[in-house]
């Protein structure tokens, strides 16, 4: 095995490898799977290796070699930070490619199966580039590669209409992004004279240009994290890609989103007071809008994905938070919140990658997303319930799972902060992450009962099926690891720590990492006395006599599954009733009325709110502005000619103006 | 010398030992008394005699002998929600403090795990719901979710105004009759406002009027007892101790922060703080006997309004 980062460059090639070779075989998509997902395996085999000594406290290391791209070199280094994302990238990556062979393989008859083979190895090799490159050029080709990775396996079933228009939004998105990272590297270079981090960060950019350089951060990297309103790509994407690549996408790329953030903080060296109540706020308001948007989808994935921007928030405000409390003397509360943050990046990565492949199992096993269509799969689908119910109460963020136990620490940190009497503003603030993760139980309960529960409300969940090993055992596996993380929490805190003094963060206390120990052992209990509480039902029940009957219908002799409580009825009261309506779905009903009612109507629209509300409206009235310039394109071929001359002239005229005449 | 020493910590652990054996002894016996306590009061305002206070003792030992009837839609989950949401309730008195007698277990931090041990039966209680396929339960369900969703910033913004003049952040310490007796002195506003608010919590919580009624008949206007509907025999006997045990923690909550008063005698404490959760429950008797349901779409006032009087206290606190 090779150590340092050159063992991670050879992860990479092994990935981009083996997907070329799968591409090659498109024809022959059974070898063409098994190529590419054991190119995965062994890459992550590979690039674990350096990964987790750097975790362990083993040294960094870097290489650069000369590259023929103006500015560029092929500078790659490894440290804690690059090692804390790429740990997740590796592990999620593997198991999803093994789940994704299997998963793409039922597609077999009707589609070419090469392409997005080979698209999801160069969709994680991009991703491990991203956090290897120090140098701007190869990051920002690397983060090219990667968006458009992940937009043509966004755009998979390219013959359904809302799949195209996913990857579409998505790759707007990404651009607009993009195009903040060019100016960012710019400023940085004008300062630097270098497109070389090493050289960012001896003479980083000071003054208004370290503030544009922070602001383009958050816009830039932002948008691929997904904090609102930046998120619109977001859902879209999740729910039509592949579910493994859903996984990735939410489980991983999103936090490529904070790697890069984190790594232009560390860049800018200082760090400046107001970032961190921009990332509260950025954090907050993104968890806030997002959990009650997730409340009201009908599509089991959209859910997932509006989830997954609540998670990304709740990240947010917890690095808020550390920087804030730090730069106002709480290195206590610092500690926490940064701990909090960091776990809770591995922490979802686990738990909504999971979910996104039991997804992805529902949807093989009933070929529907629609929640109103599913139910009672707990019978027909029992190992992906398991997952599910890990899952489920994971992202609820309740003990004994791993979700809880970040939150905790970030909910412990506010609670320092209120004993050490810091004002009112950030003891709110517990409130409304209070209220978020509420929501998120809220919102993960209806999607657990909807899904699982109850009786089949359509023939294809009536029918549905469990899906095979290949794909039940990569979701036991994550499922497992979100126990084991929350009954290990020490284990995690210490392979964390390399990054944290990296970031700048202060150690947690020993007071409150003793806590964290107890948590722990008391998860552990939890599982045990609920384990054996169960065992000792089960043996009451056996001894006692049971009669099987219909469930009371409360006087109603012929219930029907229709009539059960649904995705929508479930919410009603919430996202209807309660919370604000600006948020809520687009309800529209004609009620039956009078003696002899005509037909009446009902249809929810659940949209994202603020595609509907604001950007439709705006893009529809930019287009509008630019059709009474549609008369530049007439399709003649002498009229483009004319503008290629009149743009040269131009050019040679600017040119020759600015040097004065001179040649 | 040495012997003597051992002789004592002998001693000193079999007293602890005897301690912790009451103090579970209690909380483990007394809940049911609570609801016999609120059912008298209820019959007296009636005019009626009522059932025996020790009725539900009785309610729930003829429970256990029975047998049971489940629905043949349901799985696993529907088993699970009795166990789980009484196991929640129990570990969740374990870390409560009973007036000046210290919690059986604390650590840092473990109120945070008290409200998520509460969000983990609450999830198992309305999945076990909806495992029925039964539409009034589904609506039960969709109830008790969206109503502790928003009940849970009170809770949150409360402990925030008592983290303020603790000693740590475990329920133990915060709630101890010194740390409160300390914030009762240093901001008394802040406290009234934090006793009032959970209080209210205790209403939501154990789904009493005027958010819930539990002797209500009819399915429509249920919220927890319409969740429970298809839960027979031992099973059903878990989820009403459960709900006596629940009654009992929030109980204890509330009389922890409003009255936090020691005579220094661990068997008087006792009497004390039995005695103000007993009146505490009589209270609750009053206000059921003469108020109102509030209409469902009121409910969530009743619940903003209380987090509402958290976040003053947290102004008045700082």
């Amino acid at each position: 095995m090779i150590a340092g980062v050159l063992g991670v460059v050879l992860c990479v090639v092994v990935l981009v490898v083996s997907g070329l070779v799968a591409l090659g075989l498109t024809r022959k998509p059974q070898v063409a799977g098994a190529v590419a997902a054991s190119g995965v395996v062994l890459g992550a085999l590979l690039g674990l290796w350096p990964t987790v000594r750097v975790l362990a406290g083993g040294a960094s290391s870097e290489a650069s070699a000369s590259w023929s791209l103006p500015g560029g070199t092929l500078a790659v280094g490894l440290d804690p930070l690059t090692a804390f994302f790429l740990l997740p990238m590796l592990v999620l990556g593997a198991v999803a490619a093994v789940y994704g062979r299997e998963y793409l393989l039922l597609f077999a008859d009707t589609r070419r199966l090469g392409f997005p083979f080979f698209g999801f190895n160069l969709l994680i090799a991009s991703m491990v580039m991203v956090v290897l490159a120090r140098n701007a050029v190869l990051f920002l080709v690397a983060w090219e590669t990667m968006a458009i990775a992940a937009a043509l396996l966004v755009s998979f079933e390219h013959d359904r209409p809302e799949a195209l228009r996913a990857g579409w939004v998505y790759l707007v998105v990404a651009h607009l992004g993009a195009m903040c990272l060019f100016v960012l590297f710019l400023l940085f270079k004008a300062s630097a004279g270098s497109f070389d981090f090493a050289a960012f960060a001896q003479t980083p950019p000071v003054g208004s240009a370290a503030v544009a350089v922070a602001v383009l951060a958050l816009v830039g990297f932002g948008s691929k994290a997904g904090f609102v309103p930046l998120h619109v790509w977001l859902p879209e994407a999740h729910a039509a890609a592949p579910s493994h690549v859903s996984a990735i996408l939410s489980g991983v790329l999103l936090k490529v989103g904070f790697y890069g953030l984190l790594r232009v903080f560390q860049l800018l060296g200082t760090r400046a007071d107001w970032w961190g109540p921009a990332l509260v706020a950025l954090g907050i308001s993104s968890a806030l809008v997002a959990i009650v948007v997730a409340l009201y989808q009908r599509d089991f994935k959209r859910a997932l994905a509006y989830s997954s921007i609540e998670n990304v928030g709740v990240i947010a405000v917890g690095l808020g938070v550390s920087f804030w409390a730090g730069s106002r003397g709480h290195p206590r509360v610092s500690a926490l919140a940064l701990a909090g943050a960091l776990m809770h990046v591995w922490n979802h990565a686990v738990m909504k990658g999971g979910m996104f492949l039991v997804a992805g199992s529902v949807l093989h096993g009933t070929g529907t997303r629609d929640l109103e269509q599913l139910g009672g799969l707990s019978r027909r689908m029992p190992v992906t319930a398991v997952a599910m119910t890990v899952g489920v109460l994971a992202l609820s963020a309740l003990p004994p799972l791993n979700g809880f136990v970040s939150e905790w620490l970030l909910y412990l940190s506010l609670l320092r902060l209120g004993a050490d009497g810091a004002g009112p503003l950030p003891l709110l603030l517990v409130g409304m992450l209070a209220l978020v993760a509420a929501l998120a139980a809220l919102a993960f309960v209806r999607l657990y009962g909807v899904v699982l529960l109850g009786q089949p409300r359509s023939d294809v969940a009536r029918h549905a099926h469990e899906s095979s090993r290949w794909m039940t055992v990569p979701m036991l596996v994550l499922a497992g690891l979100c126990v084991a993380m929350a009954v290990f929490p020490g284990f995690v805190l210490a392979a964390l720590d390399g990054v944290r003094a990296q970031v700048g963060g202060p150690a947690l206390f020993p007071a409150d990492q003793l806590s964290l120990g107890r948590l722990g052992a008391f998860n552990l209990a939890l599982w045990a006395v609920v384990l054996l509480g169960g065992r000792l039902f089960l043996g009451l029940v056996v001894r006692r006599p049971v009669t099987e009957d219909d469930t009371w219908g409360c006087g109603y002799p012929e219930p029907t599954a229709r009539m059960q409580y649904g995705a929508r009825s479930f919410s009603e009261l919430a996202s209807e009733q309660v919370l604000p309506a600006m948020l809520g779905p687009r309800v529209t009903r004609v009620k039956p009325v009078g003696l002899f009612p005509g037909a009446a109507r009902f249809s929810a629209d659940d949209r994202d709110p603020l595609t509907r509300r604001w950007y439709e409206p705006a893009f529809a009235r930019v287009a509008g502005w630019l059709a009474s310039l549609a008369w530049v394109q007439r399709g003649v071929l002498t009229a483009y000619l004319t503008y290629v001359f009149a743009a040269v002239l131009a050019a040679l005229l600017w040119v020759s103006l600015r040097s004065g005449g001179a040649p | 010398m040495i012997e003597v020493l051992h002789t004592l910590s002998r001693l000193a652990m079999v007293s602890f030992l005897l301690r912790l054996l009451l103090h579970l002894a209690i909380a483990v016996s007394f809940p049911p008394l609570l609801l016999g306590i609120i059912g008298k009061v209820k019959a007296f305002f009636g005019g009626r005699v009522g059932p025996p206070v020790l009725q539900p003792y009785r309610d729930l030992l003829r429970l256990f002998r029975k047998g049971f009837v489940f629905s043949r839609t349901t799985t696993w989950v529907f088993r699970a929600g009795p166990v789980v949401g009484l196991i929640t309730v129990a570990l969740a008195m374990v870390l409560m403090p009973l007036g000046s007698h210290r919690a059986p277990l604390a650590f840092g931090g473990d109120v945070l795990v008290f409200a998520g041990l509460l969000g983990l039966g609450r999830f198992f209680t309305v999945a076990a719901a909806l495992d029925t396929g039964s539409s009034f339960e589904g609506m039960g369900a969709a109830r008790e979710a969206t109503f502790s969703a928003l009940a849970e910033p009170g809770l949150f913004l409360g402990l925030m105004v008592l983290v303020r003049h603790a000693t740590g952040a475990s329920l133990d310490l915060m709630l101890s009759t010194e740390g409160t007796a300390r914030a009762w002195e240093a901001t008394p506003g802040a406290l009234v406002m934090v006793a009032v608010s959970f209080f209210a919590l205790l209403l939501v919580e154990n789904s009493r009027i005027p958010v819930d009624d539990p002797a209500t008949h009819l399915e429509l206007t249920m919220i927890h007892e319409v969740m429970v509907l298809d839960h027979s025999g031992p099973a059903f006997g878990l989820i009403q101790y459960g709900a006596a045990l629940k009654l009992f923690v929030f109980a204890s909550l509330v009389v922890n922060v409003a009255f936090p008063v020691t005579t220094g005698n661990p068997e008087a404490d006792w009497v004390l703080f039995l005695g103000a959760v007993v009146a505490l429950a009589m209270g609750v008797g009053v206000l059921e006997s003469t108020m109102a349901r509030l209409r469902l779409l009121h409910v969530p006032r009743l619940l903003v309004a209380s987090s509402i009087l958290s976040v003053f206290g947290i102004i008045l606190g700082s």
